[in-house]
C-alpha cells in the first residue's frame, strides 16, 4: 500500500459559543492515496466541510484542532500561519460549492487565475496570463483567450465552476478538496465538471478529496468513501464495499432515502427525526435516537471496527445480516 | 381518460430585457407555447435546468402572473377571463409551494396564525373553529399540534416545509403546484416530505403539479412528464415511457446525466444552455444535438405524438436509447434492511 497523501488521525473541531462548547468534528480519521478519490458523504451538519476547512487551514478564529493532519508527510498542524499559507493554493486547493462567492468581481477571470500562478509559482506577469489561458484551455472554456479576459459576472455557473477548478489546478496540487462542487449546477453540466476532475486526477496523481450529499455521484467518482453523521464517522470503505454491503444503518436508512431513476420503490426508506443538536449530543452512538436496531448498548459509544477487509463501521449491531437472519 | 382540471393552451410569456441604462434591449420567450393537460387526481411533473422556463410555466398556471397569450383552463374555465374577485374567489382550489421553506414563512407569524390565514381569508371555517382545524392540519402533516404557539425560526427546514404544506392545505385545494418543494432538503428528511406529499396527494385525491430538476424524485412521484428546454416542452408523456423510451435527444442526455447509474462515463452534453434572448432558429436544442441536421435549424420541429409527444424531426429514427440499467446495488438484503426504516414503528417491538 503506498503512503497516503493526506493522513487525518482523530481530528477533532471545537468552536467555543455563547451557548457552551460546539464540537462538530469529533475524532475523524481517514487517508487518501495519491490518484485517488476519496467521497466524504453526509447530510448538512454532519461536519465534512468543517473537516475540510480544517484540513485547509481555513477555520475561523477561535477553533481549536486537535489530532493530526499529515500532508504528503508533512505534519500540517505544526506549520506556522505563513508556512500554511504557503500551501494553500500551491501544495492544497479548494474547490468550494457557489463559485460567484468564491470569485473577486472586480477582476478578470484569466487575472485571478495568474495571480494565483505568480504566487505559488512565481511567473512574471505576462507569462502567469499565458499560462491562465492555457489552463482555461484545458478545462474546456470555450474561447478561452477571450473568456480569460471576462469578469465573473459576464460567465455561466459552469463556467466559472471551470475557472474554480482552473485555479485549484493551476499549481498542479498533490491534494485537490471539492466542497459540493457541482451542487448549485445542472445536472448537464455538473457530469462535466466530475469528469474534468476525474480526468486531471488520473493526468496528474493529485489526491481528491470530494465532499458530496449525492450518493449518486460517490458512486461513479469515489475509490474510498467516509460516511459521517453528527461529527463523527459511522462508515468507511471502499466504494464498490459500501454500495455492495453498506453495514452502518444510517448508511443504509441514506441508500434507501434516494429515489431511484429506474424506479420501482413504493415508498421511500425515510429515517425519522432530526440530526441532534451538537451542543447537546446523545449519549454514545449519535444515531441511535433515529435508529430503528437501536439496543441498550448504544448508549455506548461503538468503536469503528473492521467488518471486512478495509471496510469499518461503528455499530454494535454490525455486520447486520446476523440481524437478517435472526428474522428470517 | 379522465377530464382535466387544469388545462394550459398554447401559452406564453415574454419579459423584456434592459441594459445597465434601462433601454430595452429585446425580450426573453420564457414560455413559448406551452399546451399541457394535466388530469384530475393526477401528479404532473415539469422537469428541465436552470432557465428553461419550468417556474414561470408554474406561475403562468396560477394566473400569479400574466401570459401574453394563451388559455388557463381551470375546470374548463378561463382564468384569464375572470374578473379580480372571482380570481380571488377561485384561488381557494390552487395552491404553490415554494422551495424555499426559509423564506415562504413570514417570520413574524406564529405557526398558528400562518396556517389560519388561509382558513380567515377563504372563510374556510367560523373563527370559534380555528385553532381546532389548525391543530388539524399540522397532525396531517406529522407536526404535534402543540407546535401551533411557535415562530418559524424555531423549525427545522423539512418541518417549515411540513408548515408550508400544511398552509397550502388550509383552503381544501384542489390543485397544488410544487416549485422544487424538496430541493432544499437533506436527502433524509426530503425522503419524509416526499412521503407525506404522496400520501396527501392519494387521501385527499389531490391533483400536483411537481416542477423539479430532480429526476429521481419525479420518477418517485409523477404520473406523467413534461421535459423543457428554452421556454418549450420537448417531450411528455407518462413517466414510465419517458424515462424507459425517451424519445427527445435532449431528455436522453438529461437522463444520461444522472450520476449513479453505474454506466461510467455517459455520452456528455456539450456546452451550456443558449442565451434565451437570442435562442437558436428553427429545433433550439439542435446546438448541442449530436443528431442535428440542416432540417433542424429551419423547421421548429412539432410536438407529434398521441399519448407520448416529442418535438424531434428524427424521434422515429435515432438509435435505440441504452436501457438504463437496473442497479441493484445491495440487492435483496439492502431492501431488507430498508424494510425496518420503512415501517419501523412495527418493528421496534420485533427487534427488542
Amino acid at each position: 500500500m503506498s503512503p497516503p497523501m493526506l493522513e487525518l488521525t482523530q481530528v477533532s473541531v471545537e468552536f467555543p459559543t455563547d451557548r457552551g462548547r460546539l464540537r462538530p468534528v469529533d475524532g475523524i480519521s481517514f487517508r487518501v492515496e495519491a490518484g485517488k478519490t476519496l467521497a466524504v458523504v453526509g447530510e448538512s451538519g454532519c461536519g465534512k466541510s468543517v473537516t475540510a476547512l480544517a484540513v485547509m487551514g481555513l477555520l475561523p478564529q477561535g477553533a481549536e484542532i486537535g489530532g493530526g493532519i499529515r500532508l504528503d508527510g508533512e505534519e500540517l498542524l505544526a506549520l506556522t500561519p505563513d508556512q500554511r499559507r504557503a500551501r494553500r493554493g500551491g501544495a492544497m486547493a479548494m474547490v468550494f460549492q457557489e463559485p460567484m462567492t468564491s470569485l473577486n468581481p472586480a477582476f478578470t477571470a484569466g487575472e485571478q487565475v495568474a495571480e494565483a500562478l505568480r504566487l505559488h509559482q512565481g511567473l512574471a506577469p505576462d507569462a502567469a496570463f499565458a499560462r491562465a489561458v492555457e489552463m482555461f484551455a484545458r478545462v474546456r472554456i470555450p474561447e478561452p483567450e477571450r473568456r480569460a479576459r471576462n469578469y465573473p459576472h459576464q460567465l455561466s455557473g459552469g463556467m466559472r465552476q471551470r475557472v474554480m477548478i482552473a485555479m485549484a489546478l493551476a499549481c498542479r496540487p498533490r491534494l485537490l478538496i471539492a466542497d459540493e462542487p457541482t451542487t448549485a449546477l445542472d445536472v448537464t453540466v455538473q457530469a462535466q465538471i466530475l469528469a474534468l476532475i476525474d480526468e486531471l486526477k488520473t493526468e496528474s496523481g493529485t489526491a481528491v478529496v470530494l465532499i458530496t450529499h449525492d450518493l449518486g455521484v460517490v458512486a461513479d467518482h469515489a475509490d474510498e468513501v467516509v460516511v459521517m453523521y453528527a461529527g463523527r464517522v459511522a462508515e468507511r470503505a471502499p466504494a464498490a464495499s459500501l454500495f455492495a454491503r453498506p453495514q452502518h444503518p444510517y448508511t443504509i436508512g441514506l441508500l434507501g432515502a434516494a429515489p431511484r431513476l429506474e424506479g420501482g420503490v413504493a415508498r421511500l426508506a425515510s429515517i425519522e427525526g432530526t440530526v441532534p443538536d451538537l451542543l447537546h449530543p446523545p449519549p454514545g452512538c449519535r444515531f441511535a435516537p433515529r435508529c430503528p436496531f437501536a439496543l441498550d448498548r448504544c448508549a455506548q459509544q461503538p468503536p469503528l471496527a473492521a467488518i471486512l477487509p478495509g471496510h469499518d463501521v461503528a455499530c454494535w449491531r454490525a455486520p447486520l445480516d446476523t440481524l437478517l437472519e435472526a428474522a428470517a | 381518460m379522465t377530464a382535466p382540471l387544469l388545462e394550459l393552451r398554447d401559452l406564453a410569456k415574454g419579459f423584456p430585457v434592459r441594459d445597465a441604462i434601462g433601454r430595452r434591449r429585446g425580450a426573453v420567450r420564457a414560455v413559448d407555447g406551452v399546451s399541457l393537460a394535466v388530469p384530475k387526481g393526477s401528479v404532473l411533473a415539469i422537469v428541465g435546468e436552470s432557465g428553461c422556463g419550468k417556474s414561470t410555466l408554474g406561475r403562468l398556471a396560477l394566473r400569479l402572473i400574466e401570459p401574453d397569450s394563451g388559455q388557463i383552463l381551470f375546470e374548463g374555465e378561463d382564468l384569464r377571463t375572470l374578473s379580480p374577485a372571482a380570481l380571488r374567489a377561485r384561488r381557494r382550489d390552487m395552491q404553490l409551494i415554494f422551495q424555499d421553506p426559509f423564506a415562504s414563512l413570514d417570520p413574524r407569524m406564529t405557526v398558528e396564525q400562518a396556517v389560519a390565514e388561509p382558513l380567515r381569508l377563504h372563510r374556510i371555517v367560523p373563527r370559534a373553529q380555528e385553532t381546532q382545524r389548525v391543530a388539524e392540519l399540522l397532525s396531517r402533516v406529522g407536526l404535534r399540534p402543540e407546535l401551533a404557539r411557535r415562530w418559524p425560526h424555531e423549525f427545522s427546514g423539512g418541518q417549515r416545509q411540513r408548515i408550508a404544506i400544511a398552509r397550502a392545505l388550509a383552503s381544501q385545494p384542489k390543485l397544488i403546484i410544487g416549485d422544487e418543494p424538496v430541493s432544499a432538503l437533506d436527502v433524509s428528511v426530503q425522503a419524509q416530505v416526499v412521503n407525506l406529499l404522496q400520501d396527501l396527494i392519494r387521501e385527499l385525491g389531490l391533483t400536483f403539479v411537481l416542477i423539479s430538476h430532480d429526476l429521481g424524485v419525479v420518477r418517485h412521484i409523477a404520473d406523467r412528464v413534461a421535459v423543457m428546454y428554452l421556454g418549450r416542452i420537448v417531450e411528455e408523456g407518462a413517466t414510465d415511457a419517458v424515462f424507459r423510451t425517451p424519445r427527445h435527444p435532449y431528455t436522453r442526455a438529461l437522463l444520461a446525466a444522472v450520476p449513479g447509474q453505474g454506466q461510467g462515463p455517459a455520452a456528455l452534453l456539450e456546452g451550456d444552455i443558449p442565451s434565451p434572448i437570442k435562442p437558436p432558429s428553427g429545433c433550439r436544442f439542435r446546438t448541442r444535438c449530436p443528431h442535428a441536421q440542416a432540417i433542424c435549424a429551419e423547421i421548429p420541429p412539432p410536438l407529434a405524438g398521441a399519448v407520448h409527444r416529442a418535438a424531434c424531426h428524427f424521434q422515429d429514427s435515432l438509435p435505440a436509447a441504452p436501457a438504463a440499467r437496473e442497479t441493484d446495488a445491495g440487492g435483496e438484503r439492502l431492501r431488507r434492511l430498508q424494510a425496518y426504516f420503512t415501517d419501523q414503528k412495527q418493528r421496534t417491538g420485533e427487534l427488542a
